[in-house]
């Protein structure tokens, strides 16, 4: 039954971008490659699962399709490209249409949460429940942002294809950033299989498309984050890098990301995303946390910032400065960006640990209770109150 | 083909100054709808008067109809001009709005048609 699952999954963002290319009309590619899927399921478990289920998909897909629009006459016509279509396509077309169904649904003329609705639905074949539970809201929510995001791709008339170079630099950082969102909604909230998707599309992009370093630098930084999970707790904030057992990383993870990491040093054409790997791989490399490289790691960030100018790669530049001369050098860099991230809680808690450092530990608890009260999840604002505590406790 | 309106926002910017600045503007303008032209993407376009010039006829039957002083909506920002395009897909729409952007130096919403033209019976 699990095999039938991964069937499914692999199967489902191949099966409705063939068929959008072809009959150009998501609503349609959706319902019959859930047709097909209704068929899979009992079959499949009776007489076993196809050779190539994800091409038994697509035809039975396709065939399904072709039997709804036969019905009128531009379907009768679309019958006929079809099937010259099928003659003329020798080699795989699935790759190119999976690229192209994600450029549509990562559109900009789209909301950053119907990109990624209809990027996991769509292009990872998640289903509704699991959508609406990932995201905390209802199903008739996750429903009506669906169809929203079908509507307007229908009626503005988003188009079905990868952008042509002028426009694909851009185009492709709305995808990352997409992906990188699912990535992270995955991360905050515990959901594995939020992780597992958003490396899933990643490593299909990476195929799809080699000659971009930032796509490899993208995946590179997810399984690094990936590879340190273990270590991190239960809830996966309880423990900080620098109390984290070493031993608990999946080292396979790290030597993968690190050789990702390298051929993109390698390439010089280091973007925001390799960027952040490169910081990353310097903190895999360290067997212990004293071992850290942290000039290296500031200097990656003096170029990060450069490439990202945001306040929260300042924080970021401004934790690693710490490292290097001191926590009243960060501190001071931490109070110029007080203003744009006075309601993030990490502001606060990195000026707790910074505050804790020189002794201030009045103000350092101070700043610990403000960041637990911002804590976006229960389980970081526990433990942010627990540092507020163990802070302002009797002096050891 | 697909049609799109291209409107124009007014933010309450004071425009172009000066005569220079406005024959620089006029230049720019005049440049990009011959492009339109060119291209064959232009279909209508036009600048309106300001918001301050607007009437609204509200409906109902006889003493009912109602017709006031208005910008339908009071809002900071209102539509001072607009264009139709002709365009393959948003994509390409979308290359037109920035062009009129950078021409006029204003924000643009992009929407397309659903019909265009006369009603036609059993359409």
């Amino acid at each position: 039954m699990e095999d039938v699952e991964r069937a499914f999954r692999d199967a489902h963002g191949r099966a409705v971008a063939t068929l959008v290319r072809l009959f150009g009309d998501i609503g349609l590619a959706e319902d019959a490659v859930q047709d097909a899927f209704v068929t899979a399921m009992d079959r499949w478990p009776r007489d076993g699962v196809p050779e190539n289920p994800a091409g038994w998909i697509v035809t039975t897909a396709r065939n399904r399709a072709v039997d709804v629009v036969r019905r009128n006459a531009r379907g009768r016509e679309l019958t006929r490209e079809i099937a010259a279509d099928q003659q003329r396509r020798a080699s795989d077309p699935a790759d190119d249409d999976q690229l192209r169904l994600i450029f549509t649904c990562c559109h900009p003329a789209l909301r950053d949460e119907h990109q990624v609705a209809l990027t996991l639905r769509l292009v990872a074949g998640l289903g509704l429940s699991e959508l609406a539970s990932a995201f905390l809201v209802s199903e008739e929510t996750m429903a009506k942002r669906l169809v929203r995001a079908k509507y307007k791709i229908k009626a503005a008339q988003i188009p079905y294809r990868v952008p042509g170079d002028a426009e694909l630099p851009g185009r492709l950082r709305a995808v990352l950033s997409v992906l990188y969102l699912v990535y992270n909604a995955g991360d905050e909230s515990g959901q594995v299989h939020l992780r597992t998707e958003a490396v899933r599309l990643t490593r299909l992009l990476v195929r799809l498309m080699p000659a971009e370093p930032e796509i490899v630098g993208l995946l590179a930084l997810m399984l690094l984050g990936e590879a340190r999970r273990p270590a991190r707790g239960d809830d996966g904030i309880g423990v900080l890098l620098k109390d984290q057992d070493r031993s608990l990383w999946d080292h396979a993870l790290i030597d993968e990301g690190q050789t990702l990491v390298l051929s993109c040093l390698r390439r010089r054409q280091l973007g925001p995303f390799q960027l952040q790997a490169a910081i990353q791989a310097l903190h895999c490399a360290a067997a212990k946390y004293e071992d850290t490289d942290w000039t290296a790691i500031v200097r990656f960030y003096d170029r990060l910032l450069k490439a990202m100018p945001t306040p929260v790669v300042g924080l970021n530049r401004a934790i690693a400065v710490a490292e290097t001369q001191g926590p009243a050098a960060g501190l001071a860099l931490l109070d110029g960006l007080t203003d744009e991230l006075d309601g993030y809680h990490l502001l606060h808690a990195a000026r707790g640990r910074m505050l804790n450092s020189l002794g201030r530990r009045t103000d350092a608890a101070e700043a610990f209770t403000r960041a637990a009260a911002l804590a976006r999840t229960e389980p970081a604002r526990l433990f942010l109150q627990q540092q507020a505590e163990s802070t302002r406790g009797p002096i050891g | 083909m697909n049609q799109y309106l291209l409107s124009v926002y007014d933010g309450g910017g004071s425009g172009p100054g000066t005569p220079e600045e406005m024959h620089a503007f006029m230049g720019r303008v005049i440049a990009l709808e011959e492009e339109m032209d060119a291209a064959g993407v232009f279909v209508f376009g036009g600048a309106l008067h300001s918001a301050d010039a607007a009437t609204v006829v509200r409906g109902g039957t006889g003493l009912d109809k109602v017709t006031t002083d208005g910008p339908f909506v009071e809002a900071k920002e209102h539509i001072g001009g607009f264009y139709v395009i002709n365009a393959d897909d948003l994509d390409a729409a979308l290359v037109w709005a920035e062009k009129v952007v950078e021409a006029i130096d204003r924000d643009i919403e992009v929407r397309p048609f659903r019909a265009t033209g006369r009603v036609q019976a059993g359409s």
